[in-house]
This record gives C-alpha cells, structure tokens and sequence, in this order.
C-alpha cells in the first residue's frame, strides 16, 4: 500500500465516524422534536393560551404560566443584561492589566458553570426565607443570576474582538476613554452583544430547577410579583408527572411551546450575529 | 453627554496661549510652501521607550519642523512606529509601554505627567496604516471628532464635515453619500476618509503611521498628493517603510536602526550624499 493510499484510507475512515457522529446526534435531535410534534401539536388550541391551568379532569390552557414566564424571564433580563454588559466592558475595556480583572473573569467562569439548582437554592436562603413566602420576585432574581455570566462573557468576547486600531483611532482624535467605548466600540460590537442576551434568554427560558425553589408555581391567574407565580417549566415538570391524560397533554403542549420560542429566539440571535457590521 | 465645550468660536480649548496657527484661516490647497527656514515644531530630547524591558529607543534628540514633512525610515524593528506613537502617547492605552525623556511641543513637555492626554491628541492628529473608519455614517466619521470639542450648529457642522472632507480629496466622491457607512468606502477612500477625520479637528500635528501601505498604487498616490497639500498647514510626520515614497513626500528625513537615530537631516541629503555609513547602506538596498 502506497503512503498515498493508506492517507485516503485513512481519511475515508476518520469521514465516516464523523458522518456516523453527526447523524447520531440529529437522530437524536430529530426524535426530540418528533415526540414534541406528535404530541404537543394535539394541546395547540385557543384554549391553551386563553384559559388557566385546569383542576383534574376539567378543560383549560396555560395562560397563567406562559404569563408568568414571560414576566420572570423579562425582569431577569431587564436586570441581568446591564449589570452583565457594564461587567463585560469592564474586563475588555478597564480592566486590562489589573489584577481585579483575572479574578472577576474567574468567578464569572465559575457562576457561568454552577449548577442552577445551586443558585435556586441560595436565592431560596438570602430571599424567600426571609420574606416568608414564594414570589415571582424571587424568581425573577434567580433567573437574573443565570443571565449575567452569559452576558458578561459574551459582552468581554465581543469587546476583545473589536480590532485595536479602532479603539486607537478614537482614542487620537482626543475622545475620553468613555466615549470611545459607548460611541465606537459598542456599535461596532452591537450584533453579538445582542446575540448574547438572547442566549441567556434563550437559557432562563426553559430553567426549571432556580423557579422551583423561587416562583413554585400557582394554578391560578396572578400578577402578584410578591406571591407565588406560574410558569411554564414547573408546570411542565407537575403536570407531566401526573397520572392524568387532560395534564399530560397540556405539558406536552407548553414543552413545544418553549422548544419553538427558544429557536426562534436562537434564529434571531444567529441572523443578528450574521449581520454583523464590522466583520471584514 | 457632550462634554463641557468651549464658546463657538474657540475652536478647542487652549491648552496654553501658544496656538496662533489654530486661528489661522485654512490656506487654499496647493499653495506653494514658504521658503523661509522653518520654525521648530516639536524638540525631543534623550528619548527613552521601554516594553516590557525591551529598550526600543535608546535617548532619541531630534527637532521636528512645522508646516513641513519630516519622515522616519528605517528596517522594521528599528522603532520609528514607537517614536510616532510617543509623540501623541498612544502608547499608554498599554500598561507594559514606558517613555522616558522629554518631548516639547510648543515649549510644552507632552511627557510631563500633568499632561491633559485628550487634550494633547486633539492637538496630535494620527493617521494608522489600516483604515479604521468608525461603524457609523461617513458624516459621522468626520463629525465625531468635531463634536468632542466643539458645540455646533447643525449648519456650522455640515460645512466644517465638508470642509474637512474636501480638504482630504473626498468631497466630491461621497457628497452623495454622507449618510452611508463609512465602511462602504473602498480601503483608499477610507484611508481619506480616517485623514480627513483627523484634520477636522484642527490639530497642529499630523501623525501618519505607514498611511499608504495597505493601499494599491493609485490610492497611494493620492495619499502622497494630500500629504503635498496638507504641510503647508502642519507639522506632518510620516513613518515609512517606502523610501521612495519617504523621498517624493518628505522635507526631512531621520534613518533609524534599532533604537538609535543613526542621521536626520533634508531629505535630498540623506538620498544624495549620507554621512553616515549605515544610511548609505540602507538607501542603496545592502540591508535592511
């Protein structure tokens, strides 16, 4: 066997586990969303989006949870994402040469990789047990704290990948370090800042494990940010444990609903990200 | 968010009242240069520069003059880029980078640590080898450096956007176009584009890194041309790896290798007759 023949060998081998790889996982994928199909399509009614979640046994829809999981998940995001880019612009843009910055780096490394149940459980501790109760507040809070490593991770990334010679160029023309990065290097960084936000929202969207301990979850309508609240995953999570058909239909259906919004968030975010202005 | 500006006809804030060539109305392009010998613009003096604890400039003295092109040549490493760099201390924004020395501009120490930075780089105008217009309109561009020091009308700013972009040789390829993105310019225009966002703010000292060098000979060409208009206005610096380019641009030329200034003197003499052995050398293509 010539050296030539033993390389296309070689390669036709190292191409077929790759192929063998890649249908694996979208096999896999695929029969996700298959059973997402089959059985969800069914729930989709007016109904599911117009009434609350029922008692055992009676008809009803999901509006009290698809409420409250757009609300925790837009609090969280409205307090998550400036903390999270203010933090990000810190490390690429302040920080360098500090010693503060490897540190906040490292821990925000840490808080991006901790199991979310930790943080539903340390939000349960510094916020439910002491107001005494459940609140949508508290779940808001806990989603919060999912989305800001996210978004300083992707905020610092975006940042650095700015070229030099812009932030040079600004900086010679006499602009304070300030401007510099809010009128220049934000801009040319804009597109994948948002992508970043809306990965962490696609992230938050589907967390189960921080609401259980925060928001629990209500059966009934409530816009009480101090009480309990709805959402989409606790609901899933009870309602597809339950010994009954009308239940496990409506968690089929709110599962399908989350799967679909966090792809189309993610189409959003690749679209933005392909728009980007500044990749020359 | 617009920092505190000066009154309307103060185009920037004085630093010290040593600025008459500010008032100074723009002289029409093209006007033929003075002949009289030229007034000091800038004296550097046993300049030091540090990365790292690398030594790039090994006590560099040399005298820059206004409203002439005085060009730095040299073989790459030789720290003609750091010796531009320090003259408006862009340098800084890297905590590794150290000058030591003393660099006057108008009888002011710019290395003096009381030095307002912002202040010294509107004054020290840079141009860089690759063309960094900003993601904003082409009008943008230009009026970005306007706005920082100086409160407009939306009158007085379109004619000073103009102004700047005629000046540079644009005008009359994006006067239709102000409100597109600067990156929609081809890479000579845009070089044009970063040179005229530079001279609208009015510095005394124009810095140009390399500014042809990313850019195919017609484009160059023009960039040299400008350059011919622009020095009877400013004090220009050029950084060049092109000697013919530092011998058709420049007035006076310095020969830099590692770290020393090795010969300054007018730009005939260093082409024609060098005094020094590694000038001729390097001229004549035997290194470097």
């Amino acid at each position: 066997m010539t050296v030539y023949a033993r390389r296309r060998a070689t390669n036709a081998v190292i191409l077929t586990l790759s192929l063998a790889a890649t249908a694996f996982g979208l096999v896999i994928l695929f029969l996700i969303l298959w059973s997402l199909l089959k059985n969800g399509v069914p729930a989709l009614s007016g109904d599911l989006f117009a009434k609350t979640t029922p008692p055992p046994g009676s008809s009803g829809g999901l509006l009290n949870a698809i409420y409250g999981s757009v609300v925790m998940t837009a609090c969280a995001t409205l307090a998550g994402t400036p903390i999270g880019i203010l933090t990000g612009t810190f490390l690429a843009e302040y920080g360098r040469g500090s010693r503060l910055a490897p540190v906040v780096r490292f821990v925000n490394d840490i808080l991006l990789s901790a199991p979310s149940i930790v943080i539903g459980l340390f939000v349960y501790q510094v916020m439910v047990v002491p107001m005494g109760n459940f609140s949508a507040w508290a779940g808001s809070a806990a989603l919060a704290i999912i989305v800001i490593p996210v978004v300083v991770r992707t905020t610092e990334d975006m940042l650095t990948l700015v070229p030099a010679g812009l932030r040079e160029a600004a900086i010679a023309l006499g602009a304070p370090q300030w401007k510099v990065v809010v009128k220049v290097i934000y801009r040319a960084a804009l597109q994948g800042m948002l992508t970043g936000v809306m990965l962490a929202i696609a992230r938050i969207a589907g967390e189960t494990a921080p609401l259980l301990f925060t928001a629990l979850s209500n059966q009934f309508w409530s816009s009480n940010m101090n009480a309990p609240m709805g959402n989409l995953p606790v609901v899933i999570f009870q309602f597809a444990m339950s010994p009954y058909a009308d239940w496990q239909l409506l968690a089929w259906g709110g599962a399908l609903l989350i799967t679909f919004t966090i792809l189309i968030l993610n189409i959003i975010a690749r679209l933005l990200a392909s728009w980007s202005s500044f990749s020359r | 968010m617009t920092i505190d500006v000066a009154p309307v006809t103060t185009p920037i804030p004085t630093p010290t009242p040593t600025r008459p060539t500010l008032a100074a109305p723009i002289v029409p392009a093209g006007k033929p240069v003075p002949l009289e010998k030229p007034s000091t613009k800038i004296v550097i003096k046993d300049l030091h520069f540090h990365y790292r604890g690398f030594e790039a400039l090994k006590g560099i003295d040399i005298e820059i003059y206004d409203k002439r092109v005085t060009a730095f040549i040299g073989p790459s490493g030789c720290g003609k880029s750091t010796l531009l760099r320090v003259l408006n201390r862009i340098y800084e924004l890297y905590p590794d980078q150290r000058a030591a020395g003393e660099v006057w501009i108008d009888g002011q120490n710019i290395l003096d640590p009381g030095q307002d930075l912002n202040l010294l780089r509107a004054r020290v105008g840079m141009v860089f080898q690759k063309p960094t217009p900003f993601p904003m309109s082409i009008y943008d561009n230009i009026a970005f450096g306007i706005r920082l020091y100086e409160r407009l009308s939306t009158s007085e700013l379109d004619e000073r956007v103009e102004q700047a972009l005629r000046r540079a040789g644009l005008w009359d390829e994006v006067k239709d176009k102000l409100k597109q993105s600067g990156l929609s310019l081809s890479g000579g225009q845009q070089q044009r584009l970063c040179i005229a966002r530079a001279i609208a703010v009015k510095p005394e000292v124009l810095l140009l890194d390399e500014p042809a060098s990313a850019l195919d000979p017609i484009s160059t060409q023009r960039v040299e041309e400008l350059i011919a208009e622009l020095k009877s206005d400013y004090c220009i610096v050029i950084v060049t790896h092109n000697m013919q380019q530092a011998a058709r641009t420049s007035d006076y030329t310095a020969f830099m290798y590692i770290g020393e200034l090795i010969e300054f003197d007018e730009t005939e003499a260093i082409f024609t007759h060098p005094q020094k052995r590694q000038t001729e050398d390097y001229i004549t293509g035997r290194f470097g």
